[in-house]
């Protein structure tokens, strides 16, 4: 039982990480209507720009403030990240409007493959660290109900808060804000938001700025978690599942299907694995959200897809 | 001026329905033919051969089939690398298990151990459409991934999936040398692109088109979309299986299951779209592209640092290639959203002018 409940606890932890990166797809999906296959490179180029940054600040400021150079470490790659998201939105974007969907992906997918070539130009190809201060030491819980208690790491449950924490925040900003209002709206109807004259092409900066802000966060805890290397960029693939589950248009959707995807996955491993061979987490995610699909085939809290001729 | 058809009257049914109802059409790609089959060869070096001509020959037969599902049924799919790997695994274990087995033979039963997975993986675009579907079919991508890493019966055992074959010969040929090689390619693209494009002009190939232009009018007019969205998987998974073993077989002699990764399943794409969705001649142009285009960086940035003095270091260049291939594949999507094949159309629109005016 308390295996269980420690494997089911990790693969928890692993899904609210899963889900960030989801997020930085369903909110892109949602205002722009384009499947943003760079968010995997998003995430490997934040990741390497706060890594390299977070060494550079101190040589260059001679700062000696540990949480202070981090922050402005931080601070730059956001704005780096902003730097990127309004290239994108200025050279790509605007030029591919009312084009296919199939097109916005290939075009998504030409973009991954220059950010994780410039990423690793200008940052160098090596194996950098992030240290952000997260405790990488284990802790035991709830002693008095299992006998040894359960196993928790403690990186996980703060990384895991820090999701959290960022979703909230998202949702208020989405839902209290008068930017937020107008991404909703931009989301709803393209053609009705610029008709009441939301600037669409502000608004997709501003979108792709904050996925690039989602993408650093994740990057800055999946880097400090495996190290960041060129692997990071395939992260991505691990959250696709997770976003057709939930849903391509739905922030809950994003986080739901990422506990859903990351328990499945992990108690799959465990009790399924060492009977067909082992390593079957990532197919297993895909089948999963497969089968979850051909029930709902938006996704579980997708917009319901309604034909008509 | 020489491109138009004037005066060139159809009497018959057969002539009115051939492929290339313009006598010119017909010329050039005759002439295309005896270039492709005799004139390269006889100029190509063996360089040219192992790391051009081979690898653009397979490539165009796998877009052509993936162009079937993506192009013309609107499917669209990320897992074709998997349907190759299926093609090649399944090729090379009816190669190696049944002695005597004729390559050739070997080939196709892995074309159709590559249906019968396409036709499984195929099953829920009768349900999931659009985007979803196209994430969906990653999971065929990372099961085949992991089917030829882990289940070591169809790789005969062999460690971490690694197998290769030797002593090819087809019809008493040994095919060993460079040249015999690329006409063995030659000998199955012709043949297949030629059912591809009879295919698509055909009762199947309109179906398909209904489908994909929406599917929902389409099973109102009184089309089965389970029979056309299957068929079209089935069809070409068969090629793409078809092309995934020569490029096993004849391209790489052995391989491991990383040879057939996602970044083939995405480049397979980009052949189509590049090429032209709904195109048999985009196919082939965007295989020519996605070839040639890394090799062409390869020569082409050393050369360009080396004249602004700089010495650029391997890992350097080879991540200034991502970038140039990234940037060139969005530039090209926005000049040219239709691909090559449109391209080439506009072409022949022009020609017809040529060299007047109006």
């Amino acid at each position: 039982m308390a295996f269980f409940l420690e494997t089911l606890i990790g693969g928890l932890m692993a899904g609210m990480l899963y889900a960030l990166v989801a997020l930085g797809f369903v909110l892109i999906y949602k205002a722009s209507g384009v499947f943003n296959f760079a968010q995997g490179a998003m995430v490997l180029f934040a990741a390497l720009a706060m890594a390299r940054f977070s060494a550079w600040v101190p040589e260059l400021t001679g700062l000696d403030h540990f949480l202070l150079n981090n922050f402005i470490a931080f601070a730059l790659a956001a704005a780096l990240m902003c730097v990127v998201a309004w290239a994108i939105e200025q050279w790509v974007l605007r030029h591919l409007v009312n084009q296919e969907g199939a097109t916005l992906l290939m075009a998504t997918l030409g973009i991954a493959y220059f950010l994780e070539g410039l990423g690793q130009s200008l940052f160098g190809n090596d194996v950098y660290k992030i240290d952000v201060g997260m405790p990488k030491d284990p802790v035991f819980v709830l002693d008095s109900v299992f006998p040894g208690g359960l196993l928790v790491n403690k990186e996980d449950v703060i990384s895991a808060l820090i999701a959290a924490a960022l979703v909230v925040i998202l949702s208020l900003f989405f839902q209290k804000t008068g930017t937020g209002r107008a991404l909703r709206a931009v989301a709803d109807d393209h053609q009705a938001a610029q008709s009441i004259g939301i600037p669409l092409n502000r608004i997709w900066v501003i979108v792709w700025c904050i996925a690039g802000f989602v993408a650093l966060v994740a990057g800055v805890i999946w880097g400090s978690k495996l190290g960041v290397q060129f692997s990071l960029a395939t992260i991505a693939m691990r959250a696709l599942p997770v976003v057709i589950l939930g849903g391509l248009t739905s922030v809950p959707g994003a986080i739901i299907g990422g506990l859903i995807i990351g328990v499945g996955e992990k108690l799959s491993e465990v009790y399924l694995g060492p009977f067909i061979g082992g390593g079957i987490e990532i197919w297993f995610a895909y089948v999963l959200a497969l089968v979850f699909l051909l029930f709902r085939p938006q996704g579980l809290f997708g917009e319901k897809i309604i034909d008509r001729v | 001026m020489f491109y138009r058809e004037n005066g060139q009257f159809k009497t018959s049914y057969q002539a009115d329905q051939q492929i290339f109802p313009i006598a010119q059409d017909r010329w050039a790609m005759a002439f295309l033919l005896v270039l492709a089959l005799f004139v390269v060869p006889a100029l190509a070096s063996d360089y040219f051969f192992r790391a051009i001509l081979i690898p653009f020959a397979i490539m165009a037969l796998a877009a052509i089939g993936v162009n079937i599902l993506v192009g013309y049924c609107g499917q669209i799919s990320l897992g074709s690398g998997a349907f190759m790997a299926v093609g090649a695994y399944g090729a090379y274990n009816f190669f190696e298990r049944i002695p005597g087995m004729p390559l050739v033979l070997a080939l196709v039963l892995g074309g159709f151990s590559a249906t019968a997975f396409g036709l499984l993986f195929g099953l829920p675009s009768l349900r999931v459409k659009g985007l979803y579907l196209a994430v969906a079919t990653l999971a065929a991508q990372f099961f085949a991934d992991w089917l030829f890493l882990r289940v070591s019966w169809f790789t005969l055992d062999s460690a971490s999936g690694s197998v290769s074959v030797n002593h090819l010969e087809a019809f008493g040929q040994p095919i060993e040398s460079a040249l015999s090689k690329y006409w063995f390619c030659m000998a199955l693209l012709i043949p297949i692109a030629l059912m591809a494009k009879n295919l698509v002009r055909g009762a199947i190939g309109r179906e398909w088109m209904a489908i994909r232009d929406m599917d929902v009018a389409a099973a109102v007019i009184g089309i089965r979309p389970m029979y056309a969205k299957l068929s079209a998987f089935a069809v070409s998974s068969f090629i793409v299986g078809v092309a995934g073993g020569l490029w096993a077989f004849v391209y790489l002699g052995a391989w491991e299951p990383a040879a057939f990764s996602v970044d083939l399943s995405f480049k397979l794409l980009f052949m189509v779209i590049i090429g032209g969705m709904g195109s048999i001649m985009g196919g082939i142009l965007g295989a020519a592209f996605i070839v040639l285009l890394p090799i062409a960086l390869n020569r082409f940035l050393p050369w360009f640092s080396d004249l602004f003095g700089m010495q650029a270091s391997t890992a350097a260049v080879s991540h200034a290639e991502l970038m140039v291939f990234g940037g060139l594949i969005v530039w090209f999507l926005i000049v040219e959203p239709h691909g090559l094949a449109k391209l080439w159309s506009t072409a022949k629109q022009k020609l017809r002018l040529w060299p007047f005016p109006h």
